[in-house]
């Protein structure tokens, strides 16, 4: 009787679960093939599933352009970060694309030369009021926009500066490299701290070229050479590349920051063991609340070129696989106003891309806290190099600056990444 | 896999004249209905691809591309045996499997042979020893991670005896060995069981017989246990090579094959290449020479065992 019972359980569990499994193969089928149709849904893919604000932002946006006509209606599909890139090109390569997706900022050159990507168009006296480092451009079209950006920055407290008798540096006068060292020697001979500085390296993945390429910038060296793209001959391996590799290592060994930082080096500077952090906007929350007024965002220092930062974060663009272009078009110039600019900005406390929306978003108003950012952001923000082959080109650069850290020899070691990213640029006929 | 190809032809030659009388039973259509599921997925998942690779390793073939792939020769390989990070990781993967193999083999015998005692609370023992088996990797890893830091557990416990422990995993000289001790510790539970139930199949009489005859427990260990265990052994031995050829989790998680290349391997390296740098031509052909390689330790291993069966 029981194990009968049982059976009978088994298969009506088993019947139930069969429609809903086959109503969800349908509704994966449908949504796709609404894609189609002209007018109706426009899926849209975004990174942020794991960003409960951002995402709400972007659900708000959506919302508000669902309701504002009849003829389209986007529907969001939210990704965790980790996965999203993969889930792209797994879709470009069955074509099934989504008509509205996101995009890390350095790929978008990769993306749009691998027909991912349709050209954005209409949206120039929109986009020309954006920091130019949110907009995703490759070979004079615009493929992508995004809300906000983010800037790097050492934090630091004012009280500790002045113990040691550091200048405060400023946007017109940052610190030079020796002032900069000499300021690290004190901190570290006096002893009180573990490491005067933390610049995070215990973060994995895009953060190093997006972190520490600007140092190299800064020194006179780059990724590739921009006037073609075509080489990293002389740039990467150049006397810039070399002396800019030398003092990277020389950080380690004179012990003024950790090899490797901790899981949190924001959590390791508000509790005192590092007296600067190299980090983004995005700690000035958590700083802020242990520090308070005494927290200071410094510019990052001028190693010979003038400070430098990265720039260009998660943006918005069209595929090429939307039969509803037009209505994808219509959605991204909706979504491009300062109204959204502004709410997204606050959702993720980055910096508001136009300078019509920082106004209206609390502490990038004009004097407040966090206008610094969105000065640092116009002043000293360097996009990683626009080419296809920039993917490629992070990793050779974060292995590299790895090994340098490591004790590597640094010629020898930026030679072979020059030699590698002028083999990958090359077999792929540089991009033409 | 040579005996699963092998059974369902043989009866399927027999069936041919006896399918006549009955069509729907006969064994051969039987056989090869049970066949099916495992060859599909088989044919699919494992023989597809591996003829892909073998294609796609001589040509340029990238994972985000509007062109076409072409053909290009020995060129992937070329440059593969140029590359030092490639010899690093060959060199890293044999020094790993050198050294797990016979360590992790013995550790796990050892405790087999603990835990095999007849006494109360070895089941609380053999459940102990095989929880991190169950246990994730990339939880393991992570633990691991925090444990091996400058500031760590380990390095805690070795200054209170005195010793200034290194970084473990920052320092190219320890990463791997690190690498080696947490992977030991997460696989030998899993062989300890396959130790076990060799152990159990020795008949209890043996020992008896041995004990009477006045041996010592190390040479009833010698000469009953290690005879006795001939089939565990061979079993243990490939299954412990093929899974420290295929090292990979542990040092995408904790290394990310640094310092100085001091812990990549075949598989990683093959990894990082084929998705991080997008060339899937070039992962192939780092592929290609991986399969060639567990190819060639198999087949000795098989010949090495085949020989002492035939024996």
């Amino acid at each position: 009787m029981k194990s009968r019972t049982i059976k009978r359980l088994a298969t009506v569990i088993l019947l139930a679960m069969a429609p809903t499994t086959l109503v969800a193969c349908a509704k994966g089928g449908s949504t796709a093939s609404s894609e189609d149709t002209a007018g109706g849904t426009l899926t849209m893919w975004t990174h942020n599933a794991g960003n409960k604000n951002e995402l709400a932002a972007i659900e708000a946006i959506v919302t508000d352009f669902n309701a504002s006509q009849q003829k389209y209606k986007v529907e969001v599909q939210a990704f965790p970060q980790d996965s999203y890139n993969q889930s792209v090109v797994a879709a470009a390569a069955a074509k099934k694309l989504p008509c509205i997706l996101d995009i890390d900022g350095p790929n978008v050159p990769n993306w749009a030369w691998a027909g991912y990507l349709a050209p954005i168009e209409g949206m120039d006296d929109i986009l020309s009021k954006y920091l130019p480092t949110t907009v995703g451009k490759y070979k004079d079209k615009t493929y992508s926009f995004g809300y906000y950006d983010v800037a790097l920055t050492i934090v630091s407290r004012e009280s500790v500066l002045k113990k040691y008798g550091i200048r405060v540096p400023t946007v017109d006068q940052p610190w030079t490299q020796d002032e900069f060292m000499a300021g690290l020697k004190k901190i570290k001979d006096s002893g009180d701290f573990d490491y005067p500085l933390d610049i995070a390296t215990s973060f994995t993945g895009e953060w190093w070229p997006y972190a520490y390429s600007p140092f190299l910038q800064s020194f006179g060296g780059d990724l590739i050479n921009r006037t073609d793209y075509k080489s990293a001959e002389g740039v990467l391996n150049g006397d810039a590349a070399v002396q800019w590799a030398t003092w990277f290592r020389s950080l380690v060994t004179d012990k003024y920051v950790p090899l490797k930082s901790g899981t949190d080096p924001a959590k390791d500077f508000i509790n005192g063991k590092s007296a600067m952090l190299y980090s983004g906007t995005w700690t000035a929350v958590d700083t802020r609340k242990k520090f308070g007024d005494d927290t200071v965002f410094l510019p990052v220092p001028d190693f010979g070129q003038g400070p430098k930062i990265g720039g260009g974060s998660w943006q918005w663009g069209v595929s090429t696989n939307c039969a509803n272009a037009a209505g994808a078009q219509e959605y991204l110039k909706f979504s491009g106003a300062d109204k959204y600019v502004a709410s997204v900005a606050t959702a993720t406390t980055n910096i508001p891309t136009t300078a019509a929306a920082a106004a209206t978003v609390k502490g990038y108003e004009s004097g407040g806290e966090n206008e610094v950012f969105r000065t640092y952001s116009e002043k000293f923000a360097l996009l990683r190099p626009v080419t296809p082959g920039y993917p490629f080109i992070a990793t050779e650069f974060t292995k590299v600056a790895q090994d340098i850290l490591n004790g590597s020899d640094p010629k020898q070691s930026l030679d072979q990444a020059a030699k590698n990213i002028d083999a990958n640029q090359e077999s792929n006929n540089y991009f033409e | 896999m040579t005996t699963s190809t092998v059974t369902p032809a043989v009866p399927a030659d027999q069936a041919a004249p006896a399918g006549q009388k009955a069509k729907r039973s006969s064994p051969g259509t039987v056989a090869l209905l049970m066949l099916l599921p495992a060859a599909v997925l088989m044919i699919t998942f494992l023989i597809i691809p591996i003829l892909l690779t073998l294609g796609l390793a001589f040509t340029n073939a990238r994972l985000i591309s509007p062109e076409p792939a072409r053909f290009i020769g020995l060129d992937n390989f070329a440059r593969l045996f140029q590359n030092d990070t490639f010899w690093a990781s060959l060199r890293n993967t044999i020094v790993f499997a050198v050294v797990i193999v016979p360590i992790q083999s013995a550790v796990a015998l050892g405790l087999a042979v603990l835990v095999n005692v007849k006494m109360r609370g070895t089941n609380f023992f053999r459940t102990v020893y095989f929880l991190p088996v169950v246990t994730s990797i990339v939880v393991v890893s992570m633990l691991w991670l925090f444990m091996y830091q400058p500031d760590g557990l380990i390095n805690a416990l070795l200054a209170k005896i005195g010793i200034q422990g290194p970084d473990w995993l920052g320092n190219p000289n320890t990463a791997l060995f690190a690498i080696i001790v947490l992977s030991i510790w997460q696989a030998c539970g899993m062989h300890m069981v396959i130790w076990l139930s060799g152990l159990q199949t020795i008949p209890g009489e043996l020992y008896e017989a041995a004990d009477l005859d006045g041996a010592t427990k190390f040479q009833q260990f010698l000469h009953v246990t290690w005879p006795g265990l001939r089939a565990t052994r061979t079993f243990i031995l490939i299954t412990i090579t093929i899974a420290a050829f295929s090292l990979f989790a542990q040092v995408n998680i904790m290394t990310d094959g640094g310092p100085l290349d001091a812990t990549t391997t075949l598989v990683f390296q093959a990894v990082r290449v084929g998705f991080e740098q997008q060339q899937t031509g070039y992962a192939s052909a780092i592929s290609l020479v991986f399969f060639i390689l567990v190819l060639i330790v198999t087949m000795i291993n098989r010949y090495l065992t085949r020989d002492k069966d035939v024996r």
